[in-house]
């Protein structure tokens, strides 16, 4: 496991600020896969401009659960709100949330037929209904902060793995999110772009967007967030701050899994 | 030795330092050239000399009677049979003077001598329509491609069939070139939409749709297109009430046109499948709908996939417009075939040069086809596939 140590990654946690209002409350929630229970009674509450993130062996359902938060999966049992939405079947409301979530993934998942620009500009101007030459400026600003706007007129395939997941994250920015949800954003890159996109989104969270985010990279957690969530076997076992939750752990579970990705 | 850079400190500990870089030089002369192109591709190994050598005597073999027959024994002038009689022991190659004194028929079939202006109109019309389409530098795609599927058809129908003061011509009298080319590009323009649709139905998570796109291709795919076109002629009217007449090319077309929506619907859903997970996921985070993320994200990239696929189902049905002739249609197989019997034009090779000219005509379009679709794949490539 190939780690960013938090020393490499400066954050000003100043700037990191928690509001009261509530972004995303997970009740009771429970999902089944047929017969295998995936999440076991979930319950979160995530406040505007929280940085979560959530770590745990592979299959303990991490990306289930942050993937039923913009209903790529749906829950069976439970209630999902997000920024006063509950999901429920009404496509309409699963349209609103996702309108405001945004969600970049492990494998970056850029259209590869569309140019970076207008892979950042395709869901402004048809889900937005945005200008095109608005949507193209704006799209513009946010290549700039994940410092790539020379590539705008070239297709994802011509990019480097960072590059392409900074792409993504700007390619979410551009619809205005409120919360923004990455699910292993560095795993699929080598080693030595993982800095660049940790670093996009240590910006990220210093402009106060509510982030909840799957990933191993412990440097930035300690960095980061303000909650660390530990799942195992569809369930959350331990959540703390980064402080406590590395130098103390409580849970049994949580000890074995940082003893063996913090060597 | 004064370019090579003294070793620093730390280069000592290492095996070796490269001290100079390389300059790229030219390959050397046995690769480039005439020469070395014949001596990688012709005779690089003694599997590759004997295939040449193989080859060279086998079109040696073939390619000069080919010639002699299509070129320099042949007959490209005369008024009647008599042109092409192999009279006084002559060697007589292909008669391509009875193509001359058949190609009105070929392109027109029987269409009204006077009324022929009006295919090429048609014609004329459909190139230009076609050729602003096809070349990607041409702006007003969006506006060419409506008016080509509005507007277009209804001037062609207007023009081919009659009405609006043109008089009427009865597609019985349409032939040649002429129903090929309605019955296939009906069938092609008809069968990718219809054909997309039936894909993402097959696909859908909505058990009516699904199934009834699934009955649908399973019902075309399975039987022939003979049959299709057969049932199409003369069982259907026994299931209309009388007096109810439908026109046999309208029925023709139909029939065609459903057929090849089932294949094309199967070589898209290939295409669908193709596509990973993740862009459906990225598409739905985003917030785009069902038939937006389709449009702008999935389909353009499954059918780029697909684009052999697809050339290859519009080349079948191209050639499988011939079959019509099954139900007393007339293509440019059907009006060649037709014309043998023709006593004044009775001489040996006639029917070899009639079937060897229907092979030229429909390999133009096929190949045509097939090149455009080459030069559209290497034009959508944005490197993504590494
Ligand atoms: N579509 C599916 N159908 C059935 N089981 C699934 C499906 N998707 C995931 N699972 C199972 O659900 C469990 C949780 O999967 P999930 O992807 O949420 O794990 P994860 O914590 O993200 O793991 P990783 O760290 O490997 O990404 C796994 O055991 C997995 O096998
Ligand atoms: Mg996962």
């Amino acid at each position: 496991m190939t780690n960013i140590a938090a020393e490499d990654l400066s954050a000003d946690r100043s700037k990191m600020t928690v509001g009261s209002q509530v972004a995303v409350e997970m009740i009771g929630v429970n999902k089944w896969y047929g017969e295998f229970h995936v999440l076991r009674d979930i319950n979160l509450t995530v406040r505007k401009g929280e940085r979560i993130v959530i770590c745990g062996p592979s299959g303990s359902g991490k990306s289930t659960m942050i993937r039923c938060i913009n209903r790529l999966e749906e829950h069976q049992k439970g209630q999902i709100i997000v920024d006063g939405t509950e999901l429920t079947n009404d496509l309409k409301k699963i349209d609103e949330v996702r309108r405001e979530v945004g969600m970049v993934f492990q494998h970056f998942n850029l259209f590869p037929h569309l140019t970076i620009l207008e892979n950042c500009t395709l869901a402004p101007i048809w889900v937005r209904k945005m200008p095109k030459r608005q949507a193209e400026e704006a799209a513009m600003e946010y290549l700039a902060k994940v410092r790539i706007p020379e590539q705008a007129h070239k297709y994802p395939g011509q990019l480097s793995g960072g590059q392409q997941q900074r792409v993504a994250i700007a390619r979410s920015l551009c619809m205005n999110p409120k919360i923004m949800l990455f699910d292993e954003p560095t795993s699929a890159l080598d080693p030595e772009m993982v800095k660049e996109v940790l670093d996009v989104m240590i910006s990220l969270a210093e402009s106060g967007m509510t982030m909840l985010c799957v990933t191993h990279e412990m440097g930035f957690a300690r960095q980061v967030a303000n909650r660390v969530i530990f799942m195992d076997q569809g369930q959350i076992v331990e959540q703390n701050d980064p402080e406590a939750f590395f130098t103390n752990p409580q849970h049994e579970r949580t000890r074995l899994f940082l003893s063996q990705i913090l060597h | 030795m004064t370019d090579v850079a003294s070793p620093g400190p730390d280069a000592r500990s290492a095996i070796y330092v490269r001290g100079t870089f390389v300059p790229p030089s030219p390959p050397p002369g046995s690769t480039v050239g005439p020469f070395g192109w014949a001596h990688k591709n012709l005779f690089s190994s003694p599997f590759n000399i004997a295939a040449t050598i193989l080859t060279a005597l086998f079109l040696a073999w073939v390619v000069p009677p080919l010639l002699d027959w299509l070129i320099f024994d042949a007959v490209w002038t005369g008024e009647n049979r008599e042109a092409c009689l192999p009279v006084d022991g002559r060697e007589v190659g292909a008669c391509w003077a009875w193509v001359q004194a058949k190609f009105g028929q070929i392109l027109y079939g029987r269409y009204p001598l006077d009324q022929r202006w009006r295919v090429d109109l048609t014609a004329l019309l459909f190139v230009a329509g076609l050729v602003p389409l096809a070349i990607p530098k041409v702006p007003y795609k969006r506006e060419n491609t409506i008016l080509m599927l509005t507007a277009f058809p209804v001037a062609a129908f207007i023009l081919l069939y009659g009405g609006f003061g043109l008089p009427v011509v009865e597609t019985a009298l349409w032939g040649g070139l002429l129903v090929t080319l309605v019955v296939a590009v009906t069938g092609i323009v008809a069968s990718l939409p219809l054909g997309i649709l039936l894909a993402l139905g097959r696909r859908s998570k909505l058990p009516i749709v699904k199934t009834v796109s699934v009955i649908f291709i399973e019902f075309w795919r399975g039987v022939p297109l003979i049959t299709v076109l057969f049932m199409a002629s003369v069982m259907l009217p026994l299931f209309l009430p009388s007096g109810v007449n439908f026109d046999k090319l309208l029925r023709a077309l139909i029939g065609v046109a459903l057929f090849s929506a089932a294949y094309m619907a199967e070589t898209v859903r290939g295409g669908l499948q193709a596509i990973p997970k993740g862009q459906y996921e990225a598409a739905a985070a985003m917030g785009l709908g069902y038939w937006q993320s389709m449009r702008l994200v999935i389909l353009p990239q499954a059918l780029k996939i697909v684009i052999p696929g697809i050339v290859n189902s519009f080349i079948s049905l191209f050639k499988d417009t011939s079959l019509v002739l099954i139900i007393g249609l007339f293509d440019v197989l059907g009006i060649i075939q037709l014309n043998f019997s023709d006593a004044n034009w009775s001489a040996p090779t006639v029917p070899a040069t009639g079937f060897v000219f229907a092979a030229i005509v429909f390999w133009i379009f096929c190949f045509g086809m097939s090149r455009y679709s080459q030069y559209m794949e290497r034009r959508l490539e944005t490197g993504h596939r590494r």
